[in-house]
């Protein structure tokens, strides 16, 4: 393909995060000569597997795999490079008064479980989740396609739109309005309509608020909680799971994959700048000051950290830089990753029962996860936060020493600046007591079992993955930010000012989770720009 | 056109609220014989002009003119019907509690004041009220159709589709890209991308959740500042009608009049009729029946449905709808009777006697909004205030005043209720007020407040708010009320709607009142 | 508040009153769920059972069908805006079949509304209905709670069935007639007698009657029952034969024949009561019930598809088949929701949705069945004559008295 030295490739991806990786895989089994590079020494971005403690493996930032589209896994024959995915048996969470609301794989015990808390609210979750299936059915196809621009007379955004338009028709009435409706409420009245217990609201609402700067009372959030039930597992639409081995796992895999194909992957190799002449990207340099050639660049970092820290500023309209600036990627969660010495109990949970081998949360009412939000809203992280915490250990031993057990605990919210500054090692520590006593209060041995806790802040996050404030998303799921709009409007077809530089980050279309689906179609857009054509009825 | 079918009326009109005789007149001028039923002894509905203590009088809820549209002033020769305005061109302070208030208007002095304090701000307000002027000039024309309905086979629903879509277009790529993209966003994310005063952020955040029910972090209040400022068509005036708002209303019931319209008050209509599943007239609470051909009902969605009509003529999935439309009120009124007009330190004559944002920032307003969220009011509550003598010395005894001040946020369930926490809540509102006239409190001589529960009460409105319904962005559009009563078409045939409940929704706007009266003519033609 | 016995995670599905009976003549092991219920499938033989049903008397356990008591001021008018039926005219004692849609005039279930008294109803239906029960009753003065657990039902079908109940004693059972119910005591020599409520309904379109009691009065009816009938061929019957007899009937199944509205995930996948074949159970009428100005609309419009049953051609059931306007299959017309070889009628039948310009008696269609000779799959093209439904309704049915078999 490519004659050139042995720095001169046909593409570079900066970032060895899942969507670098997924880009990357494209690219070479479209034939291309394929540099992946990686800052850090250890590839994963946000989806690692990180020895941290004396035997102890950890997914340290992201720690569910739900949204990897099934057809990149596929295509890309991850299984056949090590990954496997678990579902989870159960789900519940715990309450301030000793009771919880459990959530079990069988629909008999799961619909029992909620009649316990109300008879009306187990019959209302059938309608609820069956509102819910009809989005997802609705938003599923357009996750794998390029969002039209909505401005443009270019047929090729012109049949999107069509083909928008037809999905959307094909509805019929009733449901398009329910879809309107839905797509703009917020989470906390979209689930009024369903609902009369708080604590089955409480536990839906969970969802609507991970990893945003929104309360479950802000217009929007219900999309935010479709976001993160959008995926599937082997069919079961809406399903959360393990990957085993940890996240890593799957950019291990992804790697893997890569290799095959013939790509090659750096680590260690931190860009300094994305090298740009006469409007066209054509290399980059390491921090090092070792320059690498080609035609085409992607960049796997978050929309800020490319334009403003990674191309000079000078090749980009003024204008341009101005909306990247104004682009909204606010830290507003934080992690623990705890190393325990043997299974907590949690008195609130009958025996046997196997709702822990799953998402376990710490609330109680709508109410208690709006005050959380206030907090952030203050610059300080919530007294009483929104807990998701998961023992994935109990279903994948290979992470810890026997008998053992890793608890990834996922916080909203906390915030990247607190109002008196930057973040102090003594008020992390005490960021991290907040959660602990929160998870104590619901488990007496919990704190005697904790033999190692890795406490992270957004600001930390930011500091080893890269995200700019720690936004798991790489940019606020809100409807400024989405669809057409992600990450700017006019740039939302992976493409940028600059000819060759394409972005493949979470903060485009269809935003972030462990999806892999920006990567996917930025990679399709590079393929049709190159003439290598694309997928046919997948606008590029 | 004489009455179908031996009927006296063509057309009953429940309710004569500004929407209702608007509604009323259109359609009398259009030939049909319509009465209007007003529950209460006056007109008016919320906008009516009430003494709150002897001899002061003061509009009830809305107290300046800032939407309705000139052409219903002129089709209706509201001016000729006895409207006089006592005040135009009213300007707009924001009020600073350090006393460096800042007037907001696109008037060169203004802009010179706001340029000499910040001049990034300046150059920034200028181009936001240009694009806002756009954008409001390109929706303005949304506010006067009927919102298209999805998914039908009905060409003048795919045309209302396409004009809608057309004149987006029109905007031009730039503000169109910046219009989708704004539309959905917070107010709060919005200022703090252009401008930097926080007393200049308040004062735009107030404008865009007045009257509703969230706070400037919420997302598509962006949408209610745009929307106000396309139904006031780019910035229209504030103006203060001689004799408050009633006399609007007065002029409105004397234009359905000479227009051929009846207009009986103290009539309570308690039922709609029903007739081989068509309304066929209304049963008042004496007893009595009037038939009609139609029955258009400017009552909130909530009372008009569940109330006058019943569910039993209606299906349970819309009746269910009907239910969670979002209706509470967060908005309070507060009226002080003033001995002597009070000092405000820093406000020339012409500011005072124009509009008052008691608002220094965005997080201001957000921490208001905090309390109101579970129930509770803020011990620093936004203010919109007037003082309404100054222009109009009729709603006073001689030398005396009215301060008028519109209140966010006012719970509609209180915590501990309004009747136990009614005086304070009235005590913290006089003292936040202090605050800017430290005489104030002793001019008072006596004061009302006016929450949710008591707009409720005093005018009939199902969860006492202001626009009937949330004005949020899925209760919008074609949204609005309910799928299923869009169209200002009730499910049931020969019933109307033409309340703030339905496009374009509230503010003295009359603009639901005409784009039902257009609606049923046509259905008829 | 939060109270539960039983460790749902560990045992998901309830048991019924007859739960320890069935287990005990259940040679094969064969439970379904249903409705949160444990549910026999098969006790032995499907064939033996079935024909239990159309030669003597079968037991069918009722008890997971889902049922509500309603009542209050507004209970009537209530069920008269759910329902699409008049039900002004059901008095107390008698039993009315209805279906109710939602607001787009599509089915959401059938089931069985008792008048118990002036004010007082029971509803019986095959799927939870408390959520759409609910939005209905927003306006109305009227009480509704499930009772499902607080009765024990069985139902007893058969041409020998007024026979086998009145040798269990209860007298005057004769007297019964289709749709009406009673409360008929059972007298018990060791002990007070049991007071059943009796209805002559049933989904096997056969002489037969539902029985309605108390949870502890399971097992001594069971028993009773058994005991005089072990002589007469009465067999307790799983779900699998009821199907075969239902479908001879010509009656629908939820999940089976139609998806309900309340469940659709598709758009165009619900189905209205006249595109059922239901229309006779719609009163336009009656006054305004959820549902009616779509389904006027509809009826103004004509339905777009219809249920008609089929006679196929050749012995194979028409299992899931498609169905083609002509042999070469190019055309398709509908498809099949349920088909068996009725061994009483001695034709292959089938109920199926099709487009309704195909829904004329006698128009024949095409469907395409796959059939398994030892593992070697054929596909064949027979033709499906459109026939009149039911397949079978024996004058028994109806009969009061019933004859003494």
């Amino acid at each position: 393909m490519n004659g050139g030295g042995a720095n001169r490739f046909d593409a570079i991806v900066v970032g060895a995060g899942h969507n670098g990786l997924v880009n990357a895989c494209y690219l070479a089994r479209a034939g291309l000569k394929v540099q992946v590079l990686e800052r850090n020494p250890y590839i994963g971005g946000a989806a690692v597997s990180r020895r941290l403690y004396d035997g102890f493996t950890y997914s340290n930032c992201s720690y569910v795999c739900s949204l990897l589209r099934t057809e990149i896994m596929r295509e890309l024959e991850l299984p056949r490079f090590g990954l496997q995915i678990i579902p989870y048996e159960g789900g519940c969470t715990l309450m301030s008064n000793g009771e919880h609301l459990a959530i079990y794989d069988n629909h008999d015990a799961l619909r029992r479980e909620f009649a316990r808390h109300s008879r009306h609210d187990a019959e209302a979750y059938e309608r609820y989740v069956r509102d819910m299936l009809r989005h997802c059915r609705f938003i599923k196809p357009l996750l794998l396609r390029t969002p039209p621009d909505p401005t443009s007379f270019r047929p090729r955004d012109l049949q999107e739109l069509l083909f928008l338009g037809k999905q959307f028709h094909k509805l019929g009435e009733t449901r398009m309005y329910d879809t309107l409706r839905f797509f703009t409420m917020s989470c906390a009245d979209m689930l009024e309509e369903y609902f009369e217990r708080e604590i089955v609201k409480a536990h839906l609402a969970g969802s609507s608020i991970i990893g945003t700067a929104l309360g479950p009372r802000s217009p929007g959030s219900a999309y935010v909680l479709l976001h993160h039930y959008m995926g599937s597992i082997d069919g079961a639409v809406g399903a959360w799971g393990f990957a085993r081995g940890g996240m890593g796992a799957i950019t291990q895999a992804l790697a893997a994959s890569f290799t095959a194909s013939g790509g090659a992957v750096r680590t260690g190799a931190p860009v300094a700048q994305i090298l740009t002449r006469n409007g066209r990207a054509h290399g980059v340099v390491l921090q090092s000051g070792e320059e690498l050639q080609a035609p085409i660049v992607v960049s796997n970092l978050d929309v800020k950290r490319t334009f403003l820290q990674t191309v000079a500023a000078q090749e980009l309209p003024a204008e341009f830089l101005e909306q990247v600036r104004r682009f909204k990627i606010r830290g507003s969660s934080g992690k623990l990753n705890i190393a325990l010495d043997g299974l907590p109990h949690f008195p609130a949970i009958p025996q046997g029962s196997p709702c822990t081998r799953g998402d376990m949360h710490v609330t109680d009412t709508l109410e208690m996860i709006e005050r959380a939000y206030d907090d952030w809203k203050e610059g300080r992280w919530s007294r009483a936060p929104y807990i998701d915490m998961l023992i994935p250990t109990q279903i994948d031993p290979s992470m810890v020493p026997d008998g053992k057990h890793y608890m990834s605990v996922f916080v909203q919210y906390c915030p990247y600046r607190l109002a008196e500054g930057e973040w102090s090692a003594a008020q992390r520590q005490a960021f991290g007591e907040t959660v602990i006593d929160t998870i104590a209060r619901h488990s007496p041995d919990f704190r005697s079992l904790i033999l190692h806790a890795e406490i992270r802040t957004p600001q930390d996050i930011e500091n080893e993955v890269g995200l700019t404030e720690g936004n798991i998303f790489q940019g606020e799921l809100t409807f400024d930010q989405l669809f057409f709009n992600r990450p700017l409007p006019g740039y939302a077809q992976y493409r940028s000012p600059l000819g060759g530089l394409y972005l493949c980050g979470s903060s485009n279309h269809p935003g972030g989770g462990v999806m892999g689906a920006p990567g996917a179609n930025c990679a399709r857009a590079i393929l049709r720009d190159t003439g290598r054509g694309a997928d046919p009825g997948r606008l590029s | 056109m004489s009455a179908a079918g031996g009927l006296r009326y063509d057309s009953l009109v429940i309710g004569g609220g500004h929407n209702g005789l608007v509604c009323a007149a259109y359609l009398a001028r259009s030939g049909r014989r319509v009465l209007v039923l007003e529950a209460a002894s006056q007109v008016g509905g919320a906008a009516v002009t009430r003494e709150f203590a002897p001899g002061f009088r003061v509009s009830a809820c809305a107290h300046l003119l800032h939407l309705m549209p000139p052409s219903i002033v002129r089709e209706l020769s509201l001016d000729r019907q006895g409207l006089e305005l006592a005040a135009t061109d009213l300007p707009t302070t924001a009020l600073d509690p350090e006393g460096e208030h800042l007037s907001l208007s696109l008037a060169t002095d203004a802009v010179r004041a706001l340029r000499s304090r910040c001049a990034a701000d300046a150059a920034a307000y200028e181009e936001w009220q240009s694009l806002v002027a756009r954008i409001a000039a390109a929706l303005h024309p949304v506010l006067n159709i009927t919102p298209p309905r999805l998914g039908t086979e009905d060409w003048r629903d795919r045309m209302a589709l396409l004009g809608v879509g057309w004149r987006l277009r029109r905007l031009g790529r730039r503000d169109l890209r910046e219009l989708l993209r704004i539309g959905g966003m917070c107010v709060h994310d919005l200022l703090e991308d252009r401008f930097r005063l926080p007393l200049l952020k308040g004062a735009l955040a107030l404008d865009a959740v007045l009257g509703t029910n969230y706070g400037p972090r919420s997302p598509g209040t962006v949408l209610s500042l745009l929307y106000r400022a396309a139904a006031a068509h780019g910035g229209g005036s504030f103006v203060q009608p001689a004799g408050g708002l009633g006399s609007l209303s007065e002029a409105l019931a004397r234009a359905a009049v000479a227009a051929g319209a009846e207009v009986r008050t103290g009539s309570i209509v308690e039922r709609i009729l029903v007739s081989d599943d068509r309304a066929a007239g209304v049963r008042l609470a004496s007893g009595e029946t009037i038939s009609a051909a139609t029955v258009i009902s400017s009552a909130d969605p909530k009372t008009t449905f569940l109330r006058l009509l019943g569910c039993e003529h209606l299906d349970a999935g819309f009746v269910r709808r009907v239910t969670q439309l979002r209706s509470r009120g967060l908005t309070a009124k507060l009226h002080l009777a003033l001995a002597r007009l009070p000092e405000f330190p820093g406000l020339d004559a012409a500011a005072l006697g124009g509009r008052l944002l008691i608002a220094p920032s965005a997080d201001y307003i957000e921490r208001a909004y905090n309390y109101a969220k579970y129930d509770e009011f803020s011990s620093a509550p936004v203010l919109e205030v007037t003082l309404p003598t100054l222009a109009d010395a009729a709603l006073a005894p001689e030398g005396r005043h009215v301060l008028s001040a519109i209140v966010q946020y006012a719970p509609y369930t209180l915590a501990g209720g309004w009747s136990a926490q009614r005086q304070r809540f009235t005590e913290l509102l006089i003292d936040t007020l202090a605050r800017y006239s430290p005489d104030l409190r002793e001019c008072v001589t006596a004061s009302e407040l006016l929450a949710p529960p008591d707009i409720e009460r005093e005018f009939r409105i199902s969860g006492g708010h202001w626009h009937h319904a949330e004005l949020a962005l899925d209760q919008f559009f074609m949204l609005r009320p309910v799928p299923g009563a869009t169209q200002y078409r009730a499910p049931l045939a020969g019933l109307f709607l033409c309340g703030a409940g339905c496009h374009p929704g509230g503010g003295v706007m009359g603009l639901a009142g005409r784009n039902a009266a257009q609606a049923l003519i046509r259905e008829a033609a | 508040m939060l109270t539960e016995s039983q460790p749902h995670f560990r045992q998901p599905l309830l048991r019924t009153p007859f739960h320890e009976r069935a287990r005990s003549l259940s040679q094969l092991d064969s439970f379904i769920p249903w409705s949160g219920y444990t549910s026999v499938d098969v006790f032995t033989s499907v064939e033996q059972e079935y024909f239990a049903i159309r030669n003597a008397s079968s037991l069918y356990d009722l008890t997971p069908m889902v049922k509500y008591r309603i009542s209050g001021t507004d209970a009537l008018r209530f069920l008269n805006r759910l329902t699409t039926r008049d039900l002004s005219k059901l008095a107390p004692g008698r039993v009315a079949y209805t279906v109710w849609c939602n607001d787009e005039g599509q089915l959401i279930d059938d089931g069985t509304v008792f008048c118990l008294a002036a004010g007082d109803y029971r509803l019986c239906t095959a799927e939870w209905q408390l959520d759409w029960l609910r939005a209905s009753a927003i306006g109305f003065d009227v009480e509704i709670r499930e009772v499902t657990d607080e009765i024990a039902a069985l139902a007893v079908q058969g041409p020998t069935s007024c026979k086998l109940l009145k040798s269990i004693g209860l007298a005057g059972i004769e007297r019964l007639k289709p749709f009406e119910h009673a409360t008929l005591a059972m007298p018990r020599t060791s002990a007070a007698p049991i007071a059943l409520q009796v209805s002559r309904t049933g989904f096997t379109g056969d002489l037969g009657y539902e029985l309605w009691m108390s949870p502890t009065d399971a097992e001594p009816v069971w028993d009773a029952l058994m005991e005089v009938g072990s002589t007469r061929g009465v067999r307790a019957i799983g779900s699998r034969a009821l199907n075969m007899a239902r479908i001879e009937a010509g009656f629908l199944l939820p999940r089976v024949d139609f998806v309900s509205a309340a469940h659709t995930l598709l758009p165009g996948t619900e189905r209205s009561p006249l595109e059922l074949g239901l229309g006779w159970l719609v009163d336009f009428g009656k006054g305004h019930f959820t549902g009616r100005r779509a389904l006027l609309a509809e009826k103004a419009r004509g339905p777009r598809r219809q249920l008609v049953g089929l006679d196929v051609a050749g012995q194979k059931p028409a299992h899931a088949a498609l169905l083609y306007t002509s042999r070469s299959g190019t055309r398709q017309a509908g498809s099949v929701t349920s088909a068996i070889w009725s061994p009483t009628c001695k034709r292959n039948i089938a109920l199926a949705i099709v487009d309704a310009v195909h829904a004329t008696t006698g128009a024949t269609l095409w469907a395409d069945i796959y059939l398994n000779r030892e593992l070697v799959w054929e596909r064949r093209m027979v033709p499906a004559r459109v026939v009149e439904r039911p397949f079978y309704a024996p004058a028994r049915r109806r009969a009061t008295p019933p004859a003494d078999f």
